[in-house]
Formats: structure tokens, C-alpha cells, sequence
């Protein structure tokens, strides 16, 4: 099974993050560069297909050249090789260029099953996984908490708001998965050393036929108007509990009408 | 005035409350126009919506349309686009309400705006991000705007609408047939009111220390009518069902309350709840993080402080 798990660099959720004042969009020299957290997941249900299955996995980061840290991150942990889509012109794209990016990619790479991540920890929108199915016309099973391959079917279970839908499909697919799933390996020593052979091929938006006017800022389907620092919340009262810190949240509660 | 399309959500034939919200808000923008999708349509439905303001409600009750996952939603969206040119289309952002928005964002060829806290003139639509560090304003430049907005972001109010009903029948796409839901399996859910929509959640964490111990933040949930969160460390204990879990991979909740009990505030749990309203915390830890967003915090041992506080409330009833 020939399986592309997609995994973004995101600046580490322990640092603060910032945006550009000049051209508004993330900051990503200003802090440290860290797998997305979700798509260790992704990649360990990956590895996991692909031990049980048999085939290949093929990391696919979009993100300009810092990028390869995550990439060697996630050959390290055990995938077999990367391709990392790296151009300017791919700068400040959306939801929608990143998604139509992507899909060029993929449709270059040549897929059974795509794995994301739920979600990336700096957009967080979500939609990646959707988007991709749409614009790769093939089934989208998204939040799946369980993945299984048998032959060319897939079935998983999709989490939902009040519980979860088994769903089915034929391959080839899309697939996001939860932080439920599994539990992300770790890489081990012989992995890092491994990692440093697996080839990385380098696309251009020109090598995976990217129209340059669908993506980066200036051609993006959406804007930030402006931003502005949270101003921090007001400080509250904190009080030590003296036997009778329940009776004081009760007059607190009531003094703001919630009882 | 233009129309815009809101996506009702229902659960048993039940409008939810932010669909009432978004009703709300595409009021203030246009003409709202709700679309029903999928079985479960009746009077008391179109009266729920009419009397929030929906001046038309386009019916798609085809109980295909929920036979498969999201695909199906995002073609009825598509083509209502297509046929009515609306000024813009409002989603609850809500896991699956994003993915609606994303897949109709790619149809329609339209920019896409997930989890807005608010919406104003133009569309142009606030955002809290980095864990409510910068507050952002955003809008589409592109196509229809589509925009996801998170439950609870406003209050809402009725105002009458005319209600018109307009049948619509869509042939669904090979490709939105692709995903087939076979079963749905519904976790108990009790009498409480749902977490993304309640006005008050009380949330339990590690400090609440086993499953049998969530009893105690239930108690007080019930004296206050509120919904019951968790945060991961309880959830991936098994103390509490996954759906609970309040943050980054969990829900996003915005309550008017939100109450933290033994929760110690790290960043994935505060993305999902950092803009409630008011924040009340107890914990028993001084320096965790979680205080330095409280409007109110009791530094203690949550087994003393939670049950009294459920009968101090229960008194002043
Ligand atoms: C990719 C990723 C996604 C994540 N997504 C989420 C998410 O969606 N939601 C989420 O919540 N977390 C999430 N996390 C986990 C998050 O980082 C924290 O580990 C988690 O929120 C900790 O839960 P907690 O506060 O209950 O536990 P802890 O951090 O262990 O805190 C427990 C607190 O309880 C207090 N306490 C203990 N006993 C008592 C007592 N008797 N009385 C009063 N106080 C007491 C302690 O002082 C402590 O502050 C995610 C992490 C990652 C890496
Ligand atoms: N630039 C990127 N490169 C590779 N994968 C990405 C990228 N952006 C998003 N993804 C994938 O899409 C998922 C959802 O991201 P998002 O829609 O941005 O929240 C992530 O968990 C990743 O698996």
C-alpha cells in the first residue's frame, strides 16, 4: 500500500506565537519549529498500516526550508521517504491554496491512502483532510478514531459529537485520525542515523504543476484585516480556601447572577 | 437585501440553539435563509426557525443526504449557492460543520472562515488565536463568503420571519457517495445540557482522581444546570467519555461560566475555553497556570471546596 502521511512544522505551542507585522501571517522564524503535534498520530497510523500491509510511507510537508527538521523527525520515527513542496511563491497561502497545493502534490506522488492529522496546531482550521477529498474526488474518512484495511475496502470509526459513525469505503482514500488513536513512537537511535539516508525530493510549485496564481498571499481566497495582542484578562481574585472557599465561589456566583 | 444561507443543525428533529445564533447574527448581515438537510423536518421545526427570523427555509429531507459523511451537505450547500447567489453562508463551527464549510469552500470556489467568535458588516469576521493570545480580523476576498462560527459566540433573539418553504431535491454525486456511514453509535448523553451549547460547564481533571469521583463535579453541574467537561488527562483515563474532553482535540466551548476543577490550565486545554465569559477555578496547586486566567480561583483541595460549593448553591435556591 502505497500510504502519503501529511504532516505540517508548526511553531512549538509552549513558545509564544506571534504574527508579521509587515504581510500578517505566522511568524515562523520567531519560534522554534516542532512537528504538529496531531500528525505524530497520523504518522504512527501510518507505520502501522504499513507494518500490517506491507508498502511504502511517504511524508508530504508543505513549508519553506526549515521544514526538513520535521521531515527527518518523521523519517526517523520510520517512514520511508519524504517529499518536502517548498517554493516562495507558496508563502501565505490559505486554507484553499494549501489544499489545492497539496492536492497537486499528491496527485504527483501517487496514493492509496492519504493520513492527516486532525487538526494543525497554529491554523487549527480543520479542513485540510476535507478539502483534499473534494478536490481529489475520492472518499473522505475524517476523525476516525479506528482504522482498518482489508484488501482495497477501508472501514473506520468516525468521532462525532455524540459518539461515533462507522463508516466505509474503497481505497484510495483520505483519512484524518484523532489523538485517540494510538500512541506515537518515538524515534530510536537507529532510526535518527537511518533517517539521514532516506531520500528528500524537493518540489517547486512549477515541479508539481502549481499554477503560481492559486497560491502564497497575494492570490489567497482570504484576508486578515487586522490583529492586535490579546489584552490579558483582567486579574482575578484568588483566595486561599480557609474551610469555606466553596460558600465564597457561591458569593461570587451570586454577586454576577449565576445562582 | 441578500439572502444568507444558514446550515440548521439538528439532533431528533430538534433545531439547536446555534442555529438560532447564526440566524441571529445573518440578520444583522441580510435576509436569513435556513437550509433544513436530512430527515427529521415537522412544524415545530419550521416554527423554531420562522421565529428566529429564517425568512425562507429550504427544505433537502432526503434521508441520503446523511448517509454519508459530510460530501452530501457541502452539494446541497453547493448548489443552493449556485441557484440563489447568497450573500454568504454560515455553518456552526463545529468538527463537522468545519469540513462542511471546507468542501463547499472548494465547490464554490469562495474563501472560507473557520471558528469566528463574532461577524460584522462585510462579513468581516473575529478570530481569538494562539490559544487567545491575539485577537485577529478576517474575510473572504474570494467567492461567496463562507463562514464557520463557534457556538455561543452571541446571544439569540427571536424576531419573527416569514418561514417560506421551498422544497429542494439534490441528485447526489457519485463522489459524495463515497464515504458510507453503515451505523451511528450514540454514547449516552443524560439530561444535561450540551457541552459546546451550555451556558455553564463544569469541567473535572486529573485532580478529580477517578471515574467514580466525577459524581462530585456532576453534583454541581446539576445544581447549576450546566453541561459536564473534562479535560484529556481525564478523558484518556477513561474517566469521563472522549466527547467531553474541552480543548485543542476536545470541544471549544465559550459558556457564560465555565467552573475548572483540579485542571491545571496547560495550553491545549485553555484553547478550548478560553473565551468563556467568566472563569471560576479550583485547584489546589497556587502556581498551576490555569489561574492566571480566572476571574475567580480558590486555591484548595477540590474534594472540600466542590461539594460545598453544590450545597451553598443548593441553599440559595
Ligand atoms: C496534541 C495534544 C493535544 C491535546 N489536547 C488537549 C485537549 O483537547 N484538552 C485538554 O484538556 N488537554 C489536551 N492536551 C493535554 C494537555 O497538554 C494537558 O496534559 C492536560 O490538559 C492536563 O490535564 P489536567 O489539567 O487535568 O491534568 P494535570 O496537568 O495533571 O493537572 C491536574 C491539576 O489538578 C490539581 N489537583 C490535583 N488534585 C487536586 C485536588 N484534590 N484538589 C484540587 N486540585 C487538585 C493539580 O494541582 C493540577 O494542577 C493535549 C496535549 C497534546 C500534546
Ligand atoms: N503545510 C502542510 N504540510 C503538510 N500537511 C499539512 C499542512 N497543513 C496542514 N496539513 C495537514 O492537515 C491537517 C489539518 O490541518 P489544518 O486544516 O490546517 O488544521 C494537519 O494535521 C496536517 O496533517
Amino acid at each position: 500500500m502505497n500510504i502519503v502521511v501529511c504532516v505540517k512544522q508548526v511553531p512549538d505551542t509552549a513558545t509564544e506565537r506571534k504574527l508579521r507585522s509587515d504581510d500578517k501571517t505566522l511568524d515562523r522564524e520567531a519560534a522554534d519549529g516542532v512537528v504538529n503535534e496531531l500528525d505524530e498520530y497520523a504518522v504512527e497510523e501510518a507505520l502501522k498500516l504499513k507494518e500490517a500491509h506491507g508498502g511504502e510511507v511517504t511524508v508530504l510537508t508543505m513549508g519553506p526550508g526549515k521544514a526538513t527538521e520535521t521531515i527527518r523527525k518523521v523519517l526517523a520515527m520510520g517512514a520511508d521517504k519524504a517529499v518536502h513542496l517548498s517554493d516562495d511563491a507558496l508563502h501565505g497561502s490559505d486554507a484553499l491554496s494549501t489544499s489545492y497545493a497539496m492536492a497537486q502534490a499528491l496527485k504527483k506522488i501517487g496514493f492509496d491512502l492519504v493520513v492527516l492529522g486532525s487538526e494543525s496546531t497554529d491554523a487549527r482550521t480543520g479542513v485540510l483532510a476535507a478539502m483534499l477529498a473534494e478536490r481529489l474526488g475520492v472518499p473522505q474518512l475524517t476523525l476516525a478514531n479506528k482504522v482498518e484495511v482489508n484488501g482495497s475496502a477501508i472501514a473506520v470509526q468516525r468521532l462525532t459529537d455524540y459518539g461515533y459513525d462507522k463508516v466505509e469505503a474503497s481505497l484510495p482514500a483520505v483519512v484524518s485520525v484523532v489523538e485517540k488513536i494510538n500512541e506515537p513512537r518515538y524515534p530510536s537511535f537507529k532510526g535518527i542515523m537511518a533517517a539521514k539516508k532516506k531520500p528528500v525530493e524537493t518540489l517547486g510549485v512549477a515541479d508539481a504543476e502549481i499554477s503560481a496564481d492559486q497560491v502564497g498571499l497575494a492570490n489567497a481566497w482570504s484576508e486578515v484585516v487586522d490583529f492586535a495582542v490579546a489584552p490579558p484578562r483582567a486579574a482575578g481574585t484568588v483566595v486561599k480556601d480557609e474551610g469555606d472557599g466553596g460558600a465564597k465561589i457561591a458569593e461570587f456566583l451570586a454577586s454576577k447572577k449565576f445562582v | 437585501m441578500s439572502e444568507i444561507l444558514v446550515l440548521v443543525e439538528h439532533v431528533d428533529g430538534d433545531v439547536k440553539k446555534v442555529t438560532l445564533e447564526l440566524l441571529t447574527l445573518a440578520r444583522s448581515l441580510g435576509t436569513p435563509a435556513a437550509v433544513w438537510a436530512g430527515p427529521g423536518y415537522s412544524d415545530a421545526a419550521k416554527a423554531k426557525l420562522a421565529e428566529h427570523g429564517a425568512d425562507k427555509i429550504y427544505v433537502a429531507d432526503a434521508e441520503e443526504i446523511i448517509g454519508y459523511v459530510v460530501a452530501p451537505k457541502a452539494e446541497l450547500l453547493a448548489k443552493l449557492v449556485a441557484d440563489k447567489a447568497p450573500a454568504g453562508v454560515l455553518i456552526a463551527a463545529t468538527a463537522e460543520g468545519k469540513e462542511v464549510a471546507g468542501r463547499l469552500a472548494v465547490k464554490t470556489d469562495s474563501g472560507v472562515i473557520t471558528d469566528a467568535v463574532g461577524l460584522g458588516e462585510g462579513f468581516v469576521a473575529d478570530q481569538s488565536i494562539f490559544g487567545g493570545g491575539v485577537n485577529v480580523r478576517s474575510r473572504v476576498t474570494k467567492g461567496t463568503p463562507i463562514v464557520a462560527v463557534r457556538p455561543n459566540s452571541i446571544a439569540p433573539v427571536a424576531a419573527a420571519g416569514a418561514g417560506a418553504e421551498e422544497k429542494v431535491e439534490v441528485a447526489l454525486s457519485d463522489a459524495a457517495r463515497a464515504a458510507r456511514i453503515v451505523e451511528r453509535v450514540k454514547q449516552e448523553k443524560g439530561a444535561r445540557p450540551e457541552l459546546t451549547e451550555a451556558a455553564i460547564v463544569v469541567s473535572g481533571g486529573r485532580g478529580v482522581g477517578s471515574g467514580d469521583n466525577f459524581a462530585i463535579i456532576e453534583k454541581l453541574a446539576d445544581s447549576l444546570g450546566a453541561a459536564v467537561g473534562a479535560s484529556r488527562a481525564a478523558t484518556d483515563a477513561g474517566w469521563y467519555p472522549h466527547q467531553f474532553q474541552v480543548g485543542q482535540t476536545g470541544k471549544t466551548v465559550s459558556p457564560q461560566l465555565y467552573i475548572a476543577s483540579g485542571i491545571s490550565g496547560a495550553i491545549q486545554h485553555r484553547a478550548g475555553m478560553q473565551t468563556s465569559k467568566t472563569i471560576v477555578v479550583i485547584n489546589k496547586d497556587a502556581e498551576a497556570p490555569i489561574f492566571e486566567i480566572a476571574d475567580y480561583g480558590v486555591v484548595g483541595d477540590l474534594f472540600q471546596v466542590v461539594p460545598q460549593l453544590t450545597d451553598e448553591i443548593e441553599k440559595r435556591k
